[in-house]
Parts: structure tokens; C-alpha cells; sequence
């Protein structure tokens, strides 16, 4: 699977420098309290979407003025992972949290690389104990928060392409070990340079004149939109609001920073103005083994509204989302609540669904933008299929 | 040359045989169609064709046989060079042959091999093979393998002179074999409207021999419309068809030639076709007796008379050296229904012929790979003629045919017995007992408190999944839903109320009254096909409908060894009948006896099918030993796990 990736479509070298620069736009909210404890501290809310509050923040007043101050700070800036750190003893967690304070930086990336500082860092002598140290990382991270589907895949999937090698009984173990971490490295810089891949894969979907929904905000159809206009491509956007982190509204702010036309719908309003758009742009929390998606709240019925509407659904993402999971239904999954703020009290008897995302089955959508390529909802699981077994 | 593609299109050997067309509405297509009869085909047919009509008349060589005394010679050259590019070229000069026909020839043909039936056709094959084809190879120890290569060259050889004059093998080409004592008028120069007469003829012809009656009459047909062809070709048009309707009539007597049988010998027999039919009967052990008043569309398949098989079994029980004891057992209990379902009708298959190997011992001058081959196809020629193959079994027949073929030459006779033993027992432990361990684990999380889970018929499956799912104390329900006239849900039902679970039992007629209080649908499969078409107990598909149209998953337990490469749309094509006289009754009911003498009715067919086909479209998930896939990886499990499977 990975090294099927399609990789290649950077070597044309086209605008690699763009990401520098928008990188450098982004918002560091690394002075946000994050919680670096072991557990995570607030049950009520989904790790995941804590991670992502702190990453995306809701647009507030003050936001534009954190953006500012930001500007200019080179993501390097962070503190770099202490993989040599003297006193304390290593732990994944705070490998991991140290990675995922990088804004940039998607979760599962994050718990790449940790990962891959697990072998770097182990004291362990034999393949047999490596493997075991790395089973036992890889479950801590995904204990600390089950909710994240891309946690959890990009962990398998890393244990997978790392210790799936059959040359590895037959060399010592120091040779071996080198041989693991250059995987583990490749691994994280796939990970790592996917988004390009989609973005670059993914604007030539975009033509000129085009209306494209979006909902909620996705760093990689921001990466996509942008490259698109980089490209010169002439289209507007429509944002949907994304209710309840309102994640629309950031993405909106990012669109109209690149002068690109947007227009900024409630979520309702979504079969309204269908009409007028071409093509429905959505990320994804985690695609699973049907070819389907989980993703935010409403990206299930946007798709509805767009399949029968006959307008395409296009899915970007990674494939390190791609995840063993096989939802029948909606409530086939693991719950991810999240708080609503309605803005007036609610009674206690009025009872509130916080579930924070939902699941589109395959037949609503149309192509999935990975750095795979460009597939169709049932290649997913040919990939898995050939990845895990 | 156009007519002629575009009406080779439906003429598939496939669909041909299945006794689909009316024989007018057939002709009425070929009529339909730009007919350039009067410039190209008639050319190629007549004149020039006329010298060149011979190599159409040889026969292949499987079917040289001693009564086709006149094209014999002819057949030589080309048998022995079967594959000989300038005598094909020869006949390509003649015109209406092109590339493409070759290739659709030989692509055809080159498939039948890898049928999933394979072993029978292999079988019919060799027993088949007579003459020189016979005595140029050892008879009786045919290697699978070389099974499996020969036809399509034999078929080819067949096929590339047929192809000169012809659309498709098959009926026309026994026709052809008339020609030749027609050729002389035929060499005269022909007028535009005598040459149009023969085309129509032979449509006519061909539209008959695949009309109703299709296979059986053939020879017939071919030689019923040849005649009037002969005498008054000029003015056959209007003659033609009272005299195809005449021949229709009385087909079934004509004795079959041998020479008839030109046609690319189908992956499956296809039991419409009466030469075969004859022939297969001659060799067969159980003396069935053909079934009555049956069905037109299904007529490919066999259908016997209940009843009539065991007791000539029972008289010949002493003759049946050839075929093992322990084969023997399961084949009646097959016969009689005692072992049902396909994980157990493909065990007891494995430990039979587990039996029969530890018992075998190699015959001097034989190797044991072919000599066993041979003895594993001959029971399972016998085990068809108890009961149609199911799928599963197909495929262990040909992992079990792989090891063998796979056994090193220089091992001894006791190794490779043993070898061949745990590679059974292998199969068995890790295909299917394992395999639905972890179809069960799977399912398991699909379950959750308060589900109603439906089910239909009886899947082992399903049940174990059930009960594991009790087990771990999950609170569900469950809705068995059952159908005449098998009633197999009463066993399901039985087990599941004696485990604890709380059920409710209905039957398929209530389905969908039942189903808006369902939350899964969890049903077994017989075979899934590369397209994800599920192969089931009749009913599944009609559950499976309903199901998807209230919007309730269908969970699919199947394990990976039932899965075939094939594509299959309907549950036409390949399917199994049953005995017809259990839908005409009703058990503990004397007084509904309104079909008690339902045989004496000309006009009225009962069809008891076994199986159908369910589309994905209707399936929600598929769940195997290598996990829950959607439909659409079936043909990546077939493609990836293929090797997997087989050794």
C-alpha cells in the first residue's frame, strides 16, 4: 500500500515552497493549556475533539489577533522532540503530545513519529522485545483517546508496514533495528507529505467557474482549495457553518485570505443551495472498510442532499485514516461526544445529542482523494485487505 | 458479414443452451437484423465454401468415431496438427473468417477449462475421448493438469473450420455435417434467390434446434431441414419451417449421431442436450429416471424422479467396485438428503475421500499423482451423480486435485498417503472449522443489546454466531423465518429455543410484515461470486430484498473456500432442482391434493429450485475468515488468496 504511494506527483516540483508560506499563517495555539496528562482529563468531550479545539480553535474576536501574532512563527520554532531526554524515562504520551502540539500537524502523524522515536529510543535487545515495546506504545496511544479514528489507524497501520517484513528474522538485531527506524522514517514522510499528494491530486478536479461546498474544516481540502488557487483556478466556495465548533467560519477566514469568493451558509441551508453547486468537497475523520466516511456531523446528509441531487461527493484523505472499522449503521460506532453551546440554557429534561460525527456509506460518495491516488469508495478495502492480511 | 455478427452476439454457447429462445422469436431476430445475404456470407457459404465445406465436417477428434465413416479422413490431417497455423489458414483465405472470430473462438473454448466444475467436465472428458484422441494418450491416467490444457486445443481445432461458414458451434455446425451430401447441387452456380434460400434454411434450422426441445433434437433438426435443403433448395423458404416443425416433432426418436458433436463441449453438462445426456447415463452407476413436465427455462439442469435413484443403487451395490465404500456412503446419504448444507456436504466429501486414499494402493506401472487423479475424479463422477456438486465442494475437489498434482515424484506411496491425509485434514481444520470461529468472532460485534436479528433457513453459521453472540451475555432476539418445503428454520429454531434465546418463527410470506422490527439480517451463502452475487438457499434473495427496502443490513457469513471466480447475474444459468413432488404436497395435509396427478397434466410444470442468486446491491456486508469486506472484495479475496487457498 504505501509504497504504492503516489508520491510522485511532487516531484514535479510544482509550488513546493507555497507551503512554507502557509504554513507560517497558521495559528500556533501552543499556548493553549493542553492536556499532557496520561488520561485524558475531561470524559465528557472526545480527546479528539479536544485536540482539535486547540488546533482549529473556535473563531473568536481575539482569534484574528492570535493569527496575527502567530504570523511569522515557523512551526520549527517548537520545542523539537526530546528523544534524548537524560532524567526522566521515556514515554510515548509525551512524545506524542510534544508532536501533536504542532498545528500542522495531523494526530496520526503525530503517533507516527512518536512511534518511531519508540524503536529509535528502546533499550531492547532482541526483535522480540522491540516488537513487544512497540505493541505496548502503540496501545497506549490508542487508549489515550479510543475516540480518534486516525489515531487508531495510523498506529495499526504503522505496526503493520514497520514490523511487516520477513527479512527481519534473518539479520542481527542492530542491522534489523536501522532497518525498522528507516521504515518507521519513510512511514512518518509519507505521512507527512500526503497532504501535497491530495492537494495536488485533488485540484485537478477543480475547474474554472465551479462552486464547491465544503463543510467543516479540513487542513487537507484547505490544502487542495489552496493549491487550486495557486493554481490560478477560478471557483467560489461555499462554507457551510459547522455548527457546534463552527469550524466553517475558520475555513471561510482562510478562503478569504486567499482572495478566493466565499459564502458562508448555516447549516441548513445546505439542500437550498445545492443547486448552484458543482461539487461537495468534504475531509475525513476516518474511512472505512466499505469505502465509507466518518466525519463531522452533517457530512452525511450533505451527501444525501448531493446524491440526489446527482452532484459529486468528493472524500480527501489521508490514508493513514484509512481504519478496520465496518459501521452498519450510525450508531454502529464509537460514540464521540462534544459539547453544544446553544446559547440559552436547557432545561435538564430536554435532552441534547452531542454526537460529534456520522457515517456516509459508500454509495453517496463519488472519489477518494488519498496519497494513494484517486480511488473509488470500494478500493478501500482492496488496499486493506492487501495491507492486513 | 454484418448480419452474421451482430446475431452471433446472442448466440452465445452459454446462453444457447439454456433453452431461452422460442424458436420464432429467434428467427425473427436473425430476420431482423441488415441480412447482407445476398452479397458476402452467401459467397463465402456456397461457392467457394463449397470445397472448403470439408474441414467443417471433421469432426474433433474426441468424437472420431467409427460410424462417421465419410469426413474420417478428412479429420486426420487436422486432428493430428491440431493446432497447425497453415491448415487454419487455408480456410481463413476463404473470407468470411476474420481475427476477431478466431479470437472469439478460442477465448471461448479456452475458458471451459477453468470452469468451476472443471473435474466433471475433466471426466467427461476422458470417458468421453475414444478412438485415436484415446490411444494416443494413456487411457484411464489422465493428469488433471493435461486435462486442463487439452480441451481448448481439442475445441479449437473444432471450432476454427466450423467458424469458417458458421456463427457459433452448436447447432449449426451439425447441419453443416448434411452438407456434404448436398454439396454437389450446392457447387452449381446458385442464384441469388437459392442462396438466400439456404441461409434462411439453416437460420431455420438452428433456430430449431434451440427451440424447446433444443439439444435433444439436434441431429434431427439439422438433418430434417438439411434434407428438403438438398432436394429444393430453391424454393425452401416457405418449406422450411413446416418441416423444422415436423422434425421438432419427432426429434426424440432419432438415433444420435456421433458425428454430431461439434459443439464446444460446455464447462458444465447441460442437460438439455440429450446426446450428452445419453452418453452420461450409459457410464452412470445411479440409473436415475428423467423427471416429467419440466420446466422450459431450466431444462439445462438435471432433474430426476425422486425416489428412483436408491434402489437400483441398492441392486448394483455389489458391481460398484470402482467406487469406494466409504464414497459410496456419502454419496447415498447424499442421494437421500440425510447430509445437507455445504460445510457438511464438503466435509463428509474430504473425509470420504480421506478414507479412500488411506485405502488406495498404487497399481504397478502407474504414477500415483495421475492414477489418483483419475480415481478421485471417478467418485466424484459418481458423487455428481448422486447430487449435483455444490460450489464449496468444487473447490476442495480442486484443492485436493492441486495437492496431488503437487506431489513431489520421488516421495514414496505411504508419504504422499500421508501427506495427502493431513493436507485434508488441514483443509478442513483451518478452511472451515477455523474459519467459522472467526466469521463468528466477526459477526459477534455486529450484535448489540436490544438487536432483533433475523435469519433465514438454516445457516450453521449464523447459528454458532448466535449462540456465541448468547454467550456473551448480549440481549437480542431473533426472528427465524422459514419456508416450505424443507423447513430447515424448525432445526435452527429448535437449537436456538433449547439455548435460551428468545425467538419468534415465521415464514417467508410474512416477511415483510415482520421486517420493520428487524435491526440485522444475518443469512449464509452456498458460494459468493466474483461479483459479488450471493449464492443461497432459495428465499435468501426475496429476504434480502425486503430487507434492503426497510433499510436493515444484510450481514452475509460465508467463508473465503465458497467463493468462485465466476460472475454470475441470475440464478438461471447454474442452479440445482429439486424434487418436484414436494412443492405439489403438503405435509400432513391429505385433503389439499389438488396436484396429486400433476405428471399426467401436459401443461403444467413445477419447478422446485434449490438456490438463487442474490445481487450485492441487496448484501451490507460480507463476513469472512479474512474479516467484514464489502461485496465489492470478493474478487480481491478471490485474486489475493487464490494461492492461499489452493496449497
Amino acid at each position: 500500500m504505501w509504497w504504492r504511494s503516489a508520491s510522485f506527483i511532487l516531484d514535479k516540483g510544482l509550488n513546493d515552497e507555497v507551503q512554507d508560506e502557509s504554513e507560517s499563517l497558521r495559528v500556533s495555539p501552543s499556548n493553549t493549556s493542553m492536556a499532557d496528562t496520561l488520561q485524558n482529563p475531561n470524559p465528557k468531550i472526545s480527546a479528539y475533539y479536544q485536540t482539535r479545539a486547540a488546533h482549529h480553535g473556535v473563531v473568536t474576536s481575539d482569534w484574528l489577533a492570535q493569527a496575527q501574532a502567530a504570523v511569522g512563527r515557523h512551526p520549527d520554532d517548537l520545542p523539537p522532540p526530546k528523544v534524548e531526554d537524560s532524567g526522566k524515562p521515556f514515554s510515548v504520551i509525551d512524545e506524542f503530545n510534544s508532536w501533536r502540539k504542532q498545528p500542522d500537524l495531523a494526530e496520526a502523524v503525530a503517533a507516527i513519529r512518536a512511534l518511531a522515536s519508540v524503536i529509535r529510543s528502546s533499550q531492547a535487545t532482541t526483535m522480540m522485545e522491540l516488537e513487544i515495546e512497540l505493541k505496548k506504545a502503540s496501545d497506549s496511544l490508542k487508549s489515550w483517546d479510543t475516540t480518534s479514528i486516525s489515531l487508531t489507524a495510523g498506529c495499526d497501520l504503522f505496526m503493520r508496514y514497520v514490523t511487516r517484513t520477513s527479512a527481519l528474522e534473518y539479520e542481527n538485531f542492530n542491522s534489523a533495528k536501522s532497518r525498522l527506524i528507516e521504515r518507521a522514517e519513510r512511514f512518518g514522510e509519507i505521512s507527512y507529505k500526503a497532504r501535497r499528494i491530495i492537494a495536488m491530486l485533488g485540484q485537478d478536479f477543480i475547474f474554472d467557474g465551479c462552486t464547491i461546498l465544503v463543510h467543516g474544516f479540513s487542513r487537507v481540502v484547505l490544502e487542495v482549495l489552496k493549491t487550486a488557487a495557486q493554481n490560478k483556478k477560478l471557483f467560489r466556495v461555499f462554507c457551510t457553518e459547522g455548527r457546534p465548533d463552527r469550524t466553517g467560519l475558520r475555513l471561510s477566514n482562510e478562503m478569504a485570505k486567499l482572495d478566493v469568493p466565499v459564502k458562508l451558509l448555516i447549516d441548513s441551508a445546505v439542500a437550498y443551495t445545492m443547486d448552484e453547486v458543482d461539487m461537495v468537497f468534504v475531509g475525513a475523520d476516518g474511512v472505512v472498510e466499505s469505502g465509507g466516511i466518518i466525519n463531522m456531523m452533517g457530512t452525511y446528509q450533505i451527501a444525501l442532499v448531493a446524491h440526489s441531487m446527482n452532484k459529486p461527493v468528493y472524500v480527501a484523505a489521508e490514508s493513514y485514516k484509512f481504519a478496520r472499522l465496518y459501521p452498519l449503521d450510525q450508531k454502529d460506532m464509537a460514540p464521540a461526544l462534544r459539547p453544544i453551546d446553544f446559547g440559552v440554557p436547557i432545561p435538564s429534561k430536554v435532552e441534547v445529542e452531542t454526537s460529534a460525527r456520522d457515517y456516509t456509506p459508500p454509495q453517496y460518495l463519488t472519489l477518494l482523494f488519498t496519497d494513494l491516488g484517486v480511488l473509488t469508495p470500494s478500493v478501500v478495502s482492496d488496499e486493506l485487505i492487501q495491507l492486513y492480511l | 458479414m454484418e448480419a452474421r455478427r451482430t446475431s452471433r452476439i446472442p448466440i452465445d454457447p452459454k446462453v444457447r443452451q439454456v433453452g431461452f429462445f422460442a424458436p420464432g422469436a429467434l428467427r425473427d431476430r436473425s430476420q431482423s437484423g441488415p441480412l447482407g445475404l445476398s452479397s458476402s456470407p452467401p459467397v463465402s457459404n456456397i461457392s467457394p465454401a463449397g470445397n472448403s465445406l470439408s474441414p467443417v465436417m471433421i469432426p474433433p477428434p474426441r468424437h472420431a468415431s467409427d460410424n462417421f465413416v465419410l469426413s474420417r479422413p478428412l479429420a486426420v490431417p487436422v486432428s493430428a496438427s491440431t493446432l497447425r497455423p497453415p491448415a487454419v489458414e487455408d480456410r481463413m483465405a476463404v473470407g468470411s473468417y476474420d481475427a476477431s472470430e478466431l479470437l472469439l473462438g478460442t477465448s471461448a473454448s479456452s475458458r471451459i477449462g477453468d470452469g468451476e466444475f472443471s473435474e466433471d467436465y475433466s471426466v467427461f472428458f476422458r470417458r468421453s475421448s475414444s478412438g485415436k484422441f484415446a490411444s494416443s494418450l494413456p487411457s484411464g491416467g489422465f493428469d488433471s493438469t493435461a486435462m486442463k490444457i487439452n480441451p481448448p486445443a481439442v475445441v479449437r481445432a473444432a471450432k476454427k473450420p466450423a467458424a469458417v461458414i458458421e456463427k457459433s458451434g452448436g447447432a449449426v455446425a451439425e447441419m453443416q455435417n448434411e452438407l456434404p451430401t448436398s454439396s454437389k447441387p450446392l457447387k452449381e452456380k446458385t442464384t441469388k434467390a437459392e442462396r438466400r434460400a439456404l441461409q434462411e434454411s439453416q437460420r431455420a434450422a438452428k433456430a430449431a434446434a434451440k427451440g424447446p426441445n433444443s439439444g435433444g433434437n439436434k441431429p434431427a433438426t439439422a438433418s430434417g431441414a438439411a434434407t428438403p435443403m438438398k432436394e429444393k433448395a430453391s424454393k425452401a423458404v416457405k418449406q422450411v419451417p413446416s418441416s423444422v416443425a415436423a422434425s421438432d416433432k419427432k426429434g426424440g426418436e432419432r438415433i444420435p449421431e456421433k458425428d454430431k458433436k461439434k459443439d464446444v463441449p460446455p464447462p458444465r453438462m447441460q442437460f438439455d442436450d440429450k446426446n450428452r445426456v445419453e452418453k452420461a447415463k450409459r457410464r452412470a452407476v445411479v440409473k436415475p429416471t428423467e423427471a416429467r413436465n419440466r420446466v422450459e427455462l431450466f431444462r439445462h439442469l438435471p432433474q430426476y424422479e425422486h425416489g428412483t435413484q436408491l434402489p437400483k443403487l441398492e441392486s448394483k451395490f455389489f458391481q460398484l467396485d470402482p467406487v469406494h465404500p466409504a464414497v459410496q456412503k456419502v454419496g447415498f446419504q447424499y442421494l437421500e438428503g440425510d447430509i445437507v448444507g455445504g460445510n457438511a456436504r464438503c466435509i463428509a466429501m474430504l473425509r470420504a475421500f480421506q478414507e479412500a486414499i488411506k485405502d488406495y494402493s498404487m497399481p504397478p506401472e502407474k504414477t500415483l499423482a495421475r492414477d489418483l487423479t483419475a480415481k478421485i475424479s471417478s467418485y466424484v463422477s459418481f458423487l455428481i451423480e448422486c447430487r449435483p456438486l455444490s460450489i464449496s465442494m468444487g473447490n476442495s475437489i480442486r484443492f485436493l486435485k492441486n495437492r496431488i498434482a503437487k506431489l513431489p515424484l520421488t516421495v514414496s506411496e505411504s508419504e504422499a498417503k500421508d501427506a495427502l491425509y493431513s493436507d485434508i485434514d488441514r483443509f478442513i481444520n483451518e478452511k472451515i472449522v477455523l474459519a467459522d470461529k472467526v466469521i463468528v468472532r466477526h459477526a459477534a460485534t455486529k450484535i448489540r443489546d436490544g438487536d432483533v436479528l433475523l435469519t433465514y433457513g438454516f445457516s450453521c453459521v449464523v447459528e454458532m454466531t448466535m449462540l456465541y453472540a448468547h454467550e456473551l451475555g448480549r440481549q437480542f432476539r431473533v426472528v427465524v423465518v422459514d419456508s416450505r418445503p424443507k423447513f430447515e428454520g424448525q432445526a435452527l429454531l429448535r437449537r436456538l429455543v433449547a439455548k435460551g434465546l428468545s425467538c419468534s418463527y415465521t415464514h417467508i410470506n410474512a416477511v415483510s410484515y415482520i421486517m420493520h422490527e428487524v435491526t440485522r439480517v444475518f443469512l449464509g451463502a452456498a458460494s459468493i461470486f466474483s461479483n459479488g452475487t450471493v449464492y443461497s438457499r432459495v428465499g435468501t434473495a426475496c429476504v434480502a430484498m425486503v430487507a434492503h427496502a426497510y433499510r436493515v443490513p444484510v450481514l452475509i457469513c460465508c467463508e473465503a473456500y465458497k467463493f468462485h471466480e465466476r460472475v454470475q447475474l441470475d440464478s438461471i444459468c447454474s442452479n440445482e432442482l429439486g424434487d418436484p413432488d414436494v412443492i405439489s404436497k403438503v405435509a400432513g395435509r391429505a385433503d389439499v391434493n389438488y396436484l396429486d396427478n400433476w405428471r399426467d397434466k401436459e401443461n403444467l410444470q413445477l419447478l422446485n429450485l434449490i438456490y438463487d442468486a442474490t445481487p450485492s446491491d441487496y448484501v451490507s456486508m460480507i463476513i469472512t475468515d479474512y474479516g467484514m469486506v464489502p461485496p465489492t472484495s470478493v474478487p480481491v479475496i478471490v485474486r489475493e488468496y487464490r494461492e492461499h487457498l489452493w496449497i
